[in-house]
């Protein structure tokens, strides 16, 4: 399959590029597969054609931005791979599991082949706030939740979600939820380059979204997070613009104002602190910029210390979880940087590698169990340890003192 | 006594610039009926010697009175064709120009479309044309002697240079001591000639010299007058708390502005953890090191050293769109100087281009490189620590040439780090009204004919205040910027703009408006008579104050009601 490269190369400004290489250099994947953006720009420069039949790494990029934050020339590089990969959408030439994923989203609103009517699943156990919710919705309510796919269905995710709503529902916020209705934000789509699909979801989700007139949205996972804030345009009761949170934004507002206090201890019976290293996500960090408001929370969490890993921030290293790539292993299989990034967080001496991020918590841990470290270091949502001092009374051994 | 209007008409067509797009013959032909026109022309280029022969010969043989110019911006060339008209004996203020290459040409495709334009850009200049009324030229008396800003190397090279001259050289300078950014640095490239040769006989002739007066610890805090009549007040800087200085003045006929520039702050770029690793040093760091001829790092001798280059320069999105051109020359010698102090070590740098542009730069490249400084292209992405060995950092980077990303391991890391305009520049900009360019520093006249001068009249740049320069293109700065500054001083007086704006006292309400409009405090109330007087030294003849007056009042010469709505009118009745 032959791609003319001269209007793409226009379309996306690649004659900024002057082949420095900072692309490639920070790409995570760039350094166990073929894949070479500043290359693949290079020949989009160069040559008339591209066969992308041969470009199968294309589908190793993660999505995770760091060429384009590193581009002095804000070239921005992954646009090229997500455009390519359009071009492949659109030729039909798609690993089959992408496919499945993408086919799933357009039919049942999540790209886990699970029935949209199971959407409620995660709420097993709290279905009396999940209703209230619900009903809040409907009638119109502040914050919405948007769970979210991966926080709906997946059992390890999901009590993250429930975390979610305990939280909310401490600090007494006025909080709805979409139920059944929510559908995939489609973040991801975007990012496999099905272009259609999205802007699909974008009109639909936002005119249900809309139609809520909340004030502000809240999502459980950086990558909702990130096409709310960067892709939807999304507007109030009144037509102002919604004010789009991750959780851990809205969380650290509550605790520094007040709004969310905790009872328990992280800490050992001892009263040893327990040590908590904390993985920036790359939608969350990278890309928008949130780096202070997840590791507020966990210094606010009693019992615990934070300890950072070398690469941390601005140089977190990617889990290999965005882009698409929760569907598709990608060119190289046995070398994972989940690996890399949990030896990193054990070498801290940490007991909890702490997440933001479903798709983070899901490859970390798998990461962990596969690098035999599950000893030694747990991986855990901040929403998990958060949970842990929510409610425990004050006679809490450690608090004591 | 009115005149009655002569009017030649000039097409130019600069090449193809206008030609190409523009029907030249077809405009020339169509201002030959418009009213007051005696002759129309066009011609290849107007500028041309033989272009402004051929206004001069018409003048005299037409008689003519009034020139109109159709070329390029009146900001180009409008000084040419008033120069070649007062030598015919036409008044300077009689000539009028339609920008059809700016404003024309270079902005529309369609031919037809662009001719239409251009002559309805030219009627409209003729029909101000008939209107134009001679004005005089204005000189006044200048305070001889320059103020100098910036006590760095080109700030004590034009204070020496004025000095010379016998007329007295103010030098204001913000710390205690002289010297400047220069004053940090080890040696100098392509010579390696060592800055305590350099700088302290420089320092030392500005120090003892009877005609330059120093201010040290001080800034000016304010600027009065204008051109040839400078007023100055200087202030004690705010860090000097304990031994406050009273504000002194200086009254100078121009000033030289020298402030230098800031160095680019490696925290903006995270990624390099500059602030997290000891070893990932800036070169100003790398030439105190250099000076001190030590190397170690937590006294461990390096065995292998890196350098990258373009740190925050070339940088879209930090704000930083230039190339500071001096980064990859000292690079290349503290490169080499690193490989003559540690022979054993590896010494790598890391590029995007190299470039060295100035005399003796690309010899002195040839001969870093000849001492085994391997070149890599393919800037570095990251920086982090080794696991396992805290002493030493990764870079994480691309040979691009390879095509290959390298994982680059070092003992001590240079961040090339670029230049920035200085945090101060926005307020001098204020203080003497200097616009700055895209990239934030101030901006020249004219980047090839006027390159020392400002928007600001008696008002000069030198050195890295006006763009990132060496040592050598500082210097040369400095002297040229000295020389232009003389030239009020030296000529003793200064013509000034006659286009000023005059207040009609009959119909002057003494509102004041004028007075909150104008941009250079040339209008002043008359408290006795409650009118609104206007200097016209101080006139820049802007008409901010004519555009105000609620009274009509104001006349702005030049740009009169009558002029101006002759040339709307004749824009919009075709």
């Amino acid at each position: 399959m032959a791609l003319k490269t001269a209007k793409m190369a226009e379309q996306l400004e690649l004659f900024g590029c002057i082949q420095c290489g900072k692309c490639t250099g920070g790409c995570p994947v760039a350094r166990k597969t073929t894949l070479n953006i500043r290359d693949l720009i290079y020949h989009m420069l160069v040559d008339s054609d591209m066969d992308l039949d041969v470009h199968e790494d294309l589908w190793d990029c993660t999505a995770c931005f760091t060429c384009v934050e590193r581009c002095p020339k804000d070239v921005q590089p992954a646009e090229l791979v997500i455009a390519l990969r359009g071009e492949l959408v659109e030729g039909g030439r798609i690993p089959e599991t992408i496919g499945t994923a993408l086919m799933s989203i357009f039919r049942q609103g999540n790209p886990s082949s699970m029935a949209r009517q199971d959407r409620d699943l995660w709420a097993e156990g709290i279905e009396d706030s999940l209703e209230q919710a619900k009903q809040a919705a409907q009638e119109g309510c502040d914050l919405l939740y948007f769970v979210g796919c991966i926080p709906s269905y997946d059992t390890r995710v999901q009590p993250v979600a429930r975390a979610l709503m305990r939280a909310f529902e401490k600090a007494d916020l006025d909080v709805g939820v979409l139920g059944t209705d929510e559908t995939c934000c489609g973040n991801e789509v975007r990012r496999m380059g099905e272009v259609g699909l999205f802007e699909m979801l974008v009109e639909e989700n936002g005119e249900i979204l809309r139609s809520v007139g909340a004030r502000r949205i809240v999502s459980t996972s950086p990558h909702c997070f990130n096409t709310f804030r960067n892709e939807y345009d999304l507007a109030d009761a009144d037509g102002d613009p919604m004010e789009i949170l991750h959780y851990t934004q809205l969380l650290a507002r509550l605790i520094e104002e007040g709004e969310l206090t905790f009872g328990g201890s992280l800490a050992a019976e001892d009263g040893e602190k327990k040590l908590i290293t904390y993985h920036d996500p790359c939608f969350l960090g990278k890309q928008n910029q949130i780096f202070d408001e997840p590791r507020a929370i966990i210094e606010a969490l009693p019992g615990a210390e934070l300890v950072e890993m070398d690469r941390n921030r601005e140089r977190s290293l990617c889990c290999e979880g965005g882009g698409g790539r929760m569907w598709v292993e990608g060119t190289n299989l046995e070398e994972r940087l989940a690996f890399q990034r949990v030896q990193e967080a054990a070498d801290t001496g940490a007991d909890v590698l702490a997440v933001a991020c479903p798709f983070c918590l899901l490859t970390l841990e798998d990461a962990v169990k596969v690098q035999g470290l599950d000893e030694q270091l747990q991986v855990m949502d901040i929403m998990e340890l958060v949970d842990l001092v929510l409610e425990e009374d004050v006679s809490n051994p450690a608090d004591e003192e | 006594m009115e005149q009655q209007p002569r009017i030649g008409v000039y097409i130019c067509h600069c090449g193809v610039n206008i030609a190409a797009t523009v029907e030249v013959e077809e405009v020339a032909e169509a201002a030959a009926d418009l009213p007051g026109v005696v002759v129309s022309r066009d011609y290849t280029y107007m500028c041309s010697d033989p272009g402004q022969a051929l206004i001069k010969d018409d003048i005299r043989e037409h008689d003519l009175n009034r020139i109109v110019v159709a070329s390029c911006s009146p900001r180009m060339h409008e000084p040419t064709f008033r120069a070649a008209a007062e030598q015919a004996g036409v008044n300077p203020y009689q000539v009028e120009m339609a920008n059809i290459r700016e404003q024309c040409s270079w902005v529309h495709k369609d031919k037809q479309q662009a001719t239409e334009k251009a002559k309805l850009l030219v009627a409209s200049a003729v029909a101000k044309a008939v209107h134009l009324e001679p004005l005089g030229d204005r000189e006044v008396d200048v305070t001889p002697g320059v103020l100098v800003i910036g006590g760095g190397i080109a700030g004590l090279t034009a204070a020496l240079d004025v000095a010379d001259t016998g007329l007295p050289a103010y030098l204001v300078e913000k710390t205690d001591h002289l010297g400047g950014r220069v004053a940090d640095l080890n040696c100098t490239f392509p010579t390696l000639e060592s800055v305590s040769d350099l700088l302290p006989p420089l320092i030392e002739r500005v120090q003892n010299h009877p005609n330059v007066t120093l201010f040290l610890n001080s800034e000016v805090k304010q600027v009065d007058g204008y051109v040839g009549n400078f007023e100055v007040t200087i202030t004690g800087t705010a860090d000097q708390e304990e031994e406050v200085l009273e504000d002194r003045t200086a009254s100078v006929g121009s000033i030289i502005v020298a402030t230098g520039y800031d160095v680019f702050d490696p925290d903006r770029k995270p990624e390099f953890g500059y602030s997290d690793y000891p070893n990932v040093i800036t070169s100003l760091e790398m030439e105190e090191r250099l000076l001190e001829g030590d190397l170690s790092v937590n006294g461990r001798t390096p065995e292998r050293v890196a350098f990258i280059q373009c740190v925050g320069s070339r940088d879209i999105q930090l704000g930083n769109p230039h190339c500071s051109r001096v980064c990859c020359m000292y690079t290349a010698k503290q490169s080499r100087l690193v490989r003559e102090m540690l022979p054993d070590a590896e010494v790598t740098v890391f590029y995007i281009d190299v470039r060295t542009f100035g005399k003796g730069s690309e010899e002195f490249y040839d001969d870093a490189r000849g001492t085994g400084v391997r070149y890599r292209r393919g800037n570095v992405s990251e920086i982090y620590r080794k696991p396992g060995e805290p002493e030493r950092v990764v870079l994480v980077a691309e040979d691009t040439l390879l095509g290959q990303p390298v994982d680059y391991e070092a003992d001590l890391v240079v961040l090339a780090v670029g230049m920035e305009p200085r945090d101060t520049t926005n307020k001098i900009s204020q203080l003497l009204k200097l616009p700055r360019s895209a990239d934030g520093f101030f901006l020249e006249a004219h980047p090839k004919l006027r390159p020392v001068d400002t928007a600001m009249a008696g008002v000069f740049l030198a050195g890295c205040c006006q763009g990132p320069k060496d040592i050598p293109d500082t210097v040369a700065q400095a002297k040229a910027a000295a020389s232009s500054a003389l030239i009020p001083s030296i000529r003793g007086s200064v013509p000034v703009e006659s286009a000023t704006a005059v207040v009609n006292q009959e119909l002057c309400a003494g509102c004041g408006m004028c007075v909150e409009a104008c941009p250079y405090d040339a209008p002043a109330l008359d408290q006795l008579w409650c009118v609104s007087r206007i200097n016209p030294v101080l006139c820049e003849g802007c008409g901010a104050c004519a555009a105000t007056c609620p009274s009509s009042a104001i006349r702005m010469q030049h740009f009169t009601a009558e002029q101006v709505l002759a040339q709307v009118d004749a824009l919009v009745s075709s």
